[in-house]
């Protein structure tokens, strides 16, 4: 068409030399955006987890860790090293004591907490996390990394899933029925939102009495059935049986108000003077949501993926819970329920890195399609 | 004011969701008024917290009464016989004065009841009085019970009589006392219960002047009351009631405190400017970045439980959230506007600008948004509980839920417990983000049509 020739990029794209000159400055801004986000948001996670250690450590709980961890390290030893073994047990424990004492000072456990919470904030910020008291990986072992990140991705698998499908069903039915503003399926979207003010777990425990307790068709919670399926096929149909409950609780809990918001959002901006040119024009319904309704709401629609997301983190820990989910959220469940004070500080560290994570990818994304920094944007004009 | 009265009910002709959930709020309201009146604080948490004494005639597990009306096949009811003149006969004789007290009831059901239990309330100064209980069948057959001395207060679990079922140890007095002869102990047949008339007889011997006793028999069946009952005998309905003020009162006042606040510090940091509105953002993102539940979960581990700990958390975290940002772009806006600019020229201080001009000037975008954010708390609240961090001693909705969720009511079929706190959770939930959102549409005239 006569007229696209007249879009800055297609224009430039006759030279290619020209435009890649052009690129460069924008890649150097987009890499400068990219690296001060960054920057930025390593900041706010040292000063989120930093709020996070004062607020766990006023009761002392993150200085019992480390006590109890060198108690641990130090009986461990004195078991292991056949010196100790034909000593009296009086004179053992002495020495024990008297080697505890030793490593607290050597640690600085008997200095004030100030100076020693900056120490703490490397060691959560590296994932130094320490040993749990009680609780154990699935491998056995009793590092609160390894116990953390084995739960890392079956919490992913479910709600990587969750929130990709309430992200996408919600932004395409609200196009859909922003298209037919109106209608009855429209107005009963209207109805529905209301429906979002109840979280996912709440529509769960209501699913499980219908469909776990009543009709008995689909399992109570859990990941997998009790005797693992031998085939990977029937390995992947148990999980996908045992994912239904919780994705149609979350569906339930947070499409209707992405439904409602996104469409009430298409609408405001389907009715802007550009659309009525562009449908004036006769382009193509497919051509005017695409360019004309989608393209500037994207930057909008991503922000809410991104709190979408930040939300979903938090909110596993109870969905997951009245699932029996094991991910990382149920972790934390049990964690509570058993006092594991280490387990606990290194979940909220690890909440605060996915946060982190998700907040810098989103930004990327974010830079790539907002207009504003658009690459190349400022080149080609 | 008529001229407005008659505008409004106009508006609200058009809007029936409006009338319909402020129906809903006004009747929770109620009940709430009616819970704190007729159950006073004290009585409501010790009731909540009550040990086996304050239960005892109440059953475990048991659904609400109206349920049977649903049911083909009824459930034994639960009832509590008192002695009194009329079911007691007195002799007095030489030595001793007797009394003997017949309870009798009819039993028309088709399954057994949970627990028989005869109490006790004697009353004497030196010598204990005496008592021999016997159970009546409909068909004439006599069993001796209980044979001996009382003590002041003295329960006598029928139930767990072992002199009672000694023939057939695995099925228990209430059910071997209630069932036909031919089908206790009998290979693989089920017990059948004897329908009909049973009486109780207790026949007491006091021996002091002034010496009494009083005793009631309880049957304990599967329904009880309004709401039935949970695991640890406790009535429901005081859950249900006293859960309404508790709930809307925590919705409101972390809603109040969050919205309103953060409402504040939007226009204040907006006007303002500077270092103080870069301070106010800096903070936004670095509470963006906390975990809120984890947080809510470590001063519930490590502190308190307390729900107004939770309360002051909750606010805390919930100022400096997005929302902020958004109100912060509204009142960029208003600043640049004409009306504030001849503020500033009459002399107005920066309060005044705040607080006279800048904020009722978006409060119609506010009133939506408080309104619908009341059931997040509503729901916070019950999240806290299902996780165990419930406040210790008030009866609310979410421990309700949570506790009949830890005692498995799901898997063996106690629906009941789980959907009296679930409903009226859904209710209040509803009602208000009803509300809320139908105010949007009339607080922003942009949707309007929408």
């Amino acid at each position: 068409m006569a007229n696209e020739a007249a879009v800055p990029g297609l224009a430039g794209s006759a030279q290619p030399k020209g435009r890649w000159a052009a690129l460069f400055p924008a890649l150097l801004k987009f890499g400068r955006y990219t690296l001060m986000r960054g920057i930025a948001l390593l900041i706010t996670v040292c000063i989120g987890v930093y709020i996070s250690i004062w607020i766990a450590n006023m009761g002392g709980y993150v200085d019992n860790i480390r006590i109890a961890g060198i108690t641990e390290g130090v009986a461990l030893s004195f078991r292991g090293n056949p010196l100790y073994q034909d000593m009296a047990p009086s004179e053992r424990q002495r020495l024990m004591q008297v080697e505890i004492e030793r490593q607290i000072r050597r640690q600085g456990l008997d200095q004030p907490f100030l100076g020693r919470s900056f120490g703490y904030l490397f060691d959560a910020l590296s994932l130094n996390l320490g040993r749990a008291e009680v609780m154990s990986s699935d491998t056995g072992s009793k590092n609160v990394r390894t116990i953390l990140l084995e739960r890392l991705p079956v919490t992913l698998v479910l709600f990587g899933t969750a929130n990709l499908l309430t992200f996408f069903l919600g932004v395409f039915v609200a196009l859909f029925l922003s298209r037919r503003y109106g209608s009855i399926a429209d107005r009963a979207s209207v109805a529905l939102a209301p429906l979002s003010a109840a979280p996912p777990w709440f529509y769960g425990i209501f699913l499980i009495l219908i469909f776990a307790s009543v009709l008995g068709i689909l399992p109570y919670g859990g990941m997998i059935d009790a005797p693992v399926p031998e085939t990977g096929l029937g390995r992947a149909l148990s999980m996908m049986k045992h994912m239904i409950l919780p994705l149609v609780a979350w569906l339930i809990a947070t499409l209707p108000i992405g439904v409602y918001t996104r469409r009430t959002f298409f609408l405001v901006y389907s009715s802007e003077d550009y659309v009525e040119l562009a449908k004036a024009k006769g382009l193509k319904s497919n051509t005017i949501e695409r360019r004309y309704i989608l393209r500037p709401t994207l930057p909008t629609i991503v922000t809410q993926f991104a709190f979408t997301l930040i939300f979903a983190w938090q909110g596993a820990i109870i969905t997951e819970t009245v699932f029996s989910w094991p991910g990382l959220g149920r972790l934390l469940f049990q964690a509570i329920g058993t006092f594991e004070t280490p387990v606990i500080i290194g979940s909220v560290v690890i909440f605060a890195y996915l946060l982190a994570i998700s907040v810098f990818l989103l930004d990327i994304i974010y830079a790539l399609i907002d207009p504003r920094v658009k690459l190349g944007a400022e080149g080609a004009q | 004011m008529k001229k407005l009265f008659k505008r409004l009910i106009s508006t609200l002709k058009f809007y029936p969701t409006i009338s319909a959930s402020s129906a809903i709020i006004l009747a929770l309201v109620g009940i709430s008024l009616y819970a704190v009146i007729s159950i006073p604080y004290g009585r409501a948490t010790e009731l909540w917290r009550g040990a086996e004494e304050i239960w005892s005639d109440t059953p475990r597990f048991a659904a609400p009464g109206w349920t049977n009306v649903f049911r083909s096949e009824k459930l034994p009811e639960t009832f509590t016989i008192y002695s009194s003149e009329e079911n007691s006969v007195t002799t007095v004789k030489e030595t001793s004065t007797e009394v003997i007290t017949e309870y009798t009831f009819d039993y028309q059901y088709n399954t057994f009841p949970q627990e028989l239990n005869l109490f006790f309330d004697a009353q004497y100064d030196k010598r204990q009085p005496y008592a021999a209980v016997t159970w009546i069948r409909p068909d004439g057959e006599e069993v001796a019970m209980y044979k001996g001395a009382l003590r002041p207060s003295q329960r006598y679990p029928i139930s767990q009589d072992s002199n009672l079922n000694k023939d057939t140890p695995a099925i228990p007095p209430h059910i071997t006392l209630l069932a036909v002869s031919d089908t206790i102990g009998v290979g693989d047949v089920e017990p059948e219960v004897l329908k009909g008339e049973y009486t109780l007889r207790v026949r007491i011997l006091t021996f002091e002047d002034g010496s009494s006793v009083s005793s009631r028999f309880t049957l304990y069946g599967d329904v009880f009351g309004l709401a039935g009952t949970d695991h640890r005998r406790r009535d429901l309905t005081i859950a249900i009631l006293w859960g309404t003020p508790i709930a809307l009162l925590f919705g409101l006042c972390a809603t109040i405190g969050t919205s309103i606040l953060t409402f504040i510090i939007a226009a204040v940091g907006t006007w303002y400017g500077g270092w103080l509105d870069a301070a106010i953002q800096r903070i936004t993102e670095v509470n963006l970045m906390l975990p809120f539940l984890p947080i809510l979960i470590m001063v519930g581990t490590f502190y308190s439980r307390s729900i107004w700990v939770m309360l002051a958390v909750i606010i805390a975290l919930g100022i400096f959230t997005a929302a902020i940002k958004g109100y912060r772009a509204m009142f960029l806006q208003v600043k640049s506007a004409p009306y504030i600019e001849a503020a500033r020229a009459y002399g107005a201080s920066n309060m005044r600008i705040v607080f006279r001009y800048m904020i009722p000037r978006i409060l119609p975008v506010l009133v939506p948004t408080f309104v619908t954010g009341i059931p997040a708390f509503v729901f916070l609240e019950a999240s806290l509980s299902v996780l165990g961090l419930g406040d210790p001693v008030l009866p609310t909705w979410g421990k309700v839920l949570s506790e009949a969720y830890a005692g498995g009511a799901l898997y063996r079929g106690y629906y009941y417990w789980v959907l009296e706190p679930a409903i009226m959770l859904m209710i209040t939930g509803l009602a208000f983000s009803m509300l809320g959102f139908a105010l949007d549409r009339i607080f922003n005239p942009r949707l309007r049509g929408i």
